[in-house]
């Protein structure tokens, strides 16, 4: 009886998918943060990153819990509240061979850790910000975040009345030289947005509403599935061809907008707004302000920078991890210490 | 060279009557901060360094950028005293608006040197005046009216050093070795000091006992701040990663590490070996700085009060998460903003405590500006040999003042970079338990980020978690995770820095102490000793958890004086946790803490009230 077992289908490091899940998650059921660690899977997957060169950050939260959910090869860090963009700051620059993948959510970064989330986009430290955004506290029992729109309604019936922070707008007006904004639930527009992400150099940005099934998923919130499917409009349809795959694909020339990444992939994004230039500050910001005053929900890459200089870059550090430097490179010799000695007689 | 010529027939007849006072007094330097008199007293300082007299400095400075009044002491001791004096016997009166006050606190006898517009015999008739045209004389030498602020001060000096008889070319070959590539700058400011040496040497006739004459006693040794001895202590340690967030009196520490990582750590094709970040705020410092402690680099901050307070919450993450890093905390007076520029040791508690939960702390205790360098140096290994957060305790007073010692000594033992497995070690293996004990001595083996090893993924975490790293609320689990906490804190006693016994003559009575209260308790017992004819024991502490021998000292004597600089005993607070019940009831507290570094007498003083003496 020769049944032959499928070899499972490898990616180009010859790893299967398996081997980029993680543990069983213990968010709700139909929680969108699940849909997003399900991208990452698959955008590593098929990027074929070796999961032990990624690092998973993360603060305090249910967005910060699911870096246990998926790519368990990878070393992980769940912080404190509000303060990964720190610790993966040095994470990073202790070994800046390491691919950092942060998880927030939109309390964790838009409340408690805006002081960090600031200067991180600032400093355009190479890692990839994911907030997962539902609008509302989850482990607490649901309470408003400050991402949470103007006017929407808690289960509760409170009704919101302080004005939401557009992280994306704020992180393209700091310097975050990679913006986009997208759905949990759009699984087309997500992946290609992480792949995209993933050959990115710099601070990649992305706002992914997840909408709350517990305690944010009812009429009256702005960040529900009901609610997204009807007010999410896509700026720009992602096109991501890998460096090491070259299918062409298929768009009206007079429409797209390509992007030559850092590792040689291409970015096309098809314009659907039109005379959208995804390098422009300016129009980038007044684009989801205008939006917003429409209530409705953006999604795309509204912002790419491919030449700023990224932080590490700016520090003008060798190339190898810092933190596995030699002694002898670590430590000055004997000599040095005698000439500070006859500098201080 | 003139010095000490002046009219020795008539003067010395004089003299002799009251005594000539040779290498033992302290010179106030009261001027207005901003003024740029930084670098004239320090001319001055190693000039008396340079003469073989023991010297220290003080800055006694404001809150302030520039414009309210600031003092910098020197003390020259022949018998190499360093600690804080009260009172000073020459003042040099540059400020206006503290000169009544300043020359009201001098001595009978002692000295006025100043700005001859302020008019300072008006006060008083008992003490030496000499009264210099410092803005004349200065035009005079610097016809750029811009830069006549600063050479003003090196006036001063020359006009100091006649009157001390300071060596005039000791004097040029410090300021030699100040401006050392700068001729012009150097030509302007020597210029200086001469028009003020040759002003004193005609116009005034020497009436008061003070000298400064040569020695040898300070032939090999060096003067620096602890500061730049931390920093030093970081570099050479090989410390990678630095992230800060400035703050009074621990700026320096940070500034003196980065000068020396540009010197000595950029490779021939000029990269860096290091990064230095400037961060937000201290959280962010200290979460930057556990970030790359966990992923293996050798990393630091440097703060004081309010930063501590700042970094509590990620402290405990480092303690339960065990992640290596090693934070300098430069003590000033508090509670909260307190006087930044004051100094204090009442950082103790909150340190070895800092964070909630049952959170506990190594704390290194430098006791001079060698030991910043040693135990600056050594915290790194201790870091990454017990996992943990290391704090190193200095206070501004060691941290901001001038200190000789003996030269630092090369760390020859070799970085230990503690419980690291690599991937040729996992594939022997075939796994590990981040926060197993399997060698009995309470640290797990960990591995680092980008170690390419199927097995060698951890999930690091603040929240419960059992000795493979996973997340857990079972009872037991979490037990066993902060037993074994508690058991490698016990085992840090044996690896932290042990006591120095400085004295033990096998005394009833016994001192405890820490840090910068050292140089003042030295000088007391040698008071106690001259006064009351006791010789006492005195045992330096440089580390908490506290080592057996203080077990020990404590248990051989009768009663143990802890002498500190904080209001709340918190030295004598923490041993008291430690001893045994019967142990305790022997503790004594000498406290000082307005502010002003603690000083010999205001110990021996309060030892004799308290041993009814």
């Amino acid at each position: 009886m020769a049944t032959a077992t499928p070899t499972p289908k490898v990616n180009r490091i010859g790893l299967p998918v398996l081997e980029y899940k993680g543990g069983k998650s213990t968010l709700c059921a139909g929680c969108g943060h699940n849909a997003i660690s399900e991208r990452i899977i698959d955008a590593m997957f098929e990027m074929g990153v070796e999961p032990e060169r990624v690092i998973k950050m993360s603060g305090i939260g249910c967005s910060s819990k699911s870096p246990a959910y998926f790519m368990s090869r990878s070393h992980s860090f769940n912080s404190v509240h509000g303060r990964m963009p720190s610790v993966t700051s040095g994470a990073v620059l202790a070994n800046r061979t390491v691919m950092a993948l942060g998880v927030s959510g939109d309390g964790d970064t838009a409340s408690i850790g805006i002081g960090q989330f600031v200067h991180l986009m600032r400093r355009n430290l190479p890692m990839i910000y994911i907030i997962e955004d539902n609008g509302v506290y989850g482990l607490t029992k649901g309470q408003f975040s400050a991402t949470a729109d103007l006017g929407s309604k808690l289960k509760t019936g409170v009704i919101n009345d302080l004005p939401a922070i557009d992280t994306c707008a704020l992180a393209i007006q700091l310097g975050a030289t990679f913006v986009g904004r997208s759905f949990s639930g759009d699984k087309k527009q997500l992946l290609s947005m992480l792949k995209a992400a993933i050959a990115h150099k710099g601070t990649v940005m992305l706002d992914v509403i997840s909408p709350c099934v517990t305690f944010n998923d009812h009429e009256g919130s702005t960040k529900s599935y009901k609610f997204l499917q009807e007010n999410d409009e896509p700026i720009n349809e992602i096109g991501f061809v890998d460096s090491f795959d070259d299918i062409e694909v298929d768009y009206d020339s007079g429409q797209v907008y390509d992007v030559q990444m850092h590792d040689g992939s291409n970015l096309r994004l098809r314009k659907l707004l039109e005379d959208y230039d995804p390098t422009n500050k300016a129009e980038a910001v007044r684009t989801l302000m205008e939006a917003a005053e429409r209530d409705e929900v953006l999604t795309g890459i509204f912002y790419l920078d491919t030449q700023k200089p990224t932080f590490v870059d700016q520090l003008n550090m060798v190339d190898e991890p810092l933190a596995t430097l030699p002694q002898s490179v670590t430590r000055p010799p004997k000599s040095a210490l005698d000439s500070l000695m006859d500098s201080l007689r | 060279m003139a010095t000490g010529d002046l009219a020795l027939g008539l003067e010395q007849g004089e003299l002799s009557a009251r005594q000539r006072v040779v290498n033992d007094f302290s010179i106030n330097v009261a001027t207005v901060n901003g003024s740029g008199s930084q670098s004239a007293n320090s001319v001055l300082l190693k000039s008396i360094f340079g003469m073989g007299v023991p010297v220290s400095g003080k800055n006694l400075f404001p809150s302030n950028i520039a414009g309210l009044p600031t003092w910098f002491t020197i003390r020259a001791s022949k018998d190499g005293y360093v600690a804080r004096k009260r009172g000073t016997e020459i003042l040099i009166s540059l400020n206006a608006d503290t000169a009544q006050e300043d020359t009201m606190s001098l001595p009978i006898g002692g000295v006025a040197i100043y700005e001859e517009k302020l008019n300072l015999s008006q006060y008083r008739d008992d003490v030496v005046f000499y009264p210099v045209p410092l803005d004349k004389i200065t035009a005079a030498v610097c016809p750029e009216a811009k830069l006549r602020k600063l050479v003003r001060n090196m006036v001063y000096v020359g006009v100091v050093a006649q009157i001390l008889q300071i060596d005039l070319g000791v004097v040029e070959s410090g300021l030699r070795k100040q401006f050392a590539k700068k001729q012009k700058v150097f030509d302007l400011n020597y210029g200086a000091v001469k028009a003020g040496f040759d002003y004193a040497q005609t116009t005034f006739t020497k009436q008061d006992p003070y000298f400064i004459e040569k020695m040898d006693q300070t032939a090999g040794k060096i003067i620096i701040d602890g500061n730049a001895a931390c920093g030093m202590g970081a570099v050479f340690a090989g410390v990678t990663v630095v992230a800060w967030y400035p703050i009074t009196p621990s700026t320096s520490v940070v500034e003196a590490t980065t000068d020396l990582l540009k010197k000595f750590r950029v490779t021939p094709e000029g990269k860096a070996t290091f990064a230095v970040v400037q961060a937000e705020d201290e959280l962010a410092a200290i979460g930057m700085v556990l970030g790359a402690g966990w992923a293996g680099a050798r990393s630091m901050t440097a703060t004081s009060g309010p930063g501590i307070s700042l970094m509590a919450e990620f402290t405990g993450l480092g303690y339960f998460a065990e992640i290596p890093g090693v934070i300098f905390d430069v003590q000033r007076t508090g509670p909260a903003t307190g006087m930044p520029t004051r100094t204090s040791q009442a950082d103790l508690l909150s340190t070895a405590f800092l964070s909630h939960g049952d959170t506990k702390n190594v704390v290194l205790l430098p006791g001079s500006v060698k030991e910043c360098f040693e135990l600056g140096c050594e915290a790194f290994d201790l870091a990454e040999r017990l996992q943990t957060p290391v704090f190193v305790l200095s206070d501004l007073d060691l941290g901001m003042n001038n200190w000789m010692s003996d030269p630092f000594v090369y760390p020859e033992k070799p970085q230990d970079r503690g419980k690291v497995l690599t991937k040729e070690d996992l594939d022997r293996l075939g796994g590990f338990a981040r926060y197993r004990d399997v060698d009995g001595d309470a640290i797990g083996w960990r591995t680092l980020p980008g170690t390419l090893h199927p097995k060698a993924a951890y999930f690091t975490r603040g929240s419960g978690h059992n000795d493979a790293a996973g997340y857990t609320e079972k009872p037991e689990e979490y037990i066993g995770i902060m037993e074994r906490l508690s058991r490698k804190f016990e085992n840090a006693r044996k690896l932290v820095p042990g006591p120095i016994t400085v004295s033990d003559g096998k005394s009833k009575i016994g001192f405890l102490a820490y840090g910068s209260t050292d140089f003042a308790l030295i000088e007391s017992l040698d008071q106690i000793k001259q006064k009351y004819g006791k010789s006492l024991d005195y045992m330096r502490i440089r580390a908490y958890p506290f080592a057996h021998e203080i077990h020990d000292f404590v248990a051989s004597h009768e009663r143990v004086y802890v002498v500190e600089q904080n209001r709340d005993a918190q030295l004598a607070s923490l041993l008291k946790l430690d001893l045994p019940a019967d142990q305790v009831v022997k503790l004594r507290s000498i406290l000082h803490y307005n502010g002003l570094p603690i000083d010999a007498l205001t110990i021996t003083e309060e030892f004799a009230t308290k041993e009814g003496l």
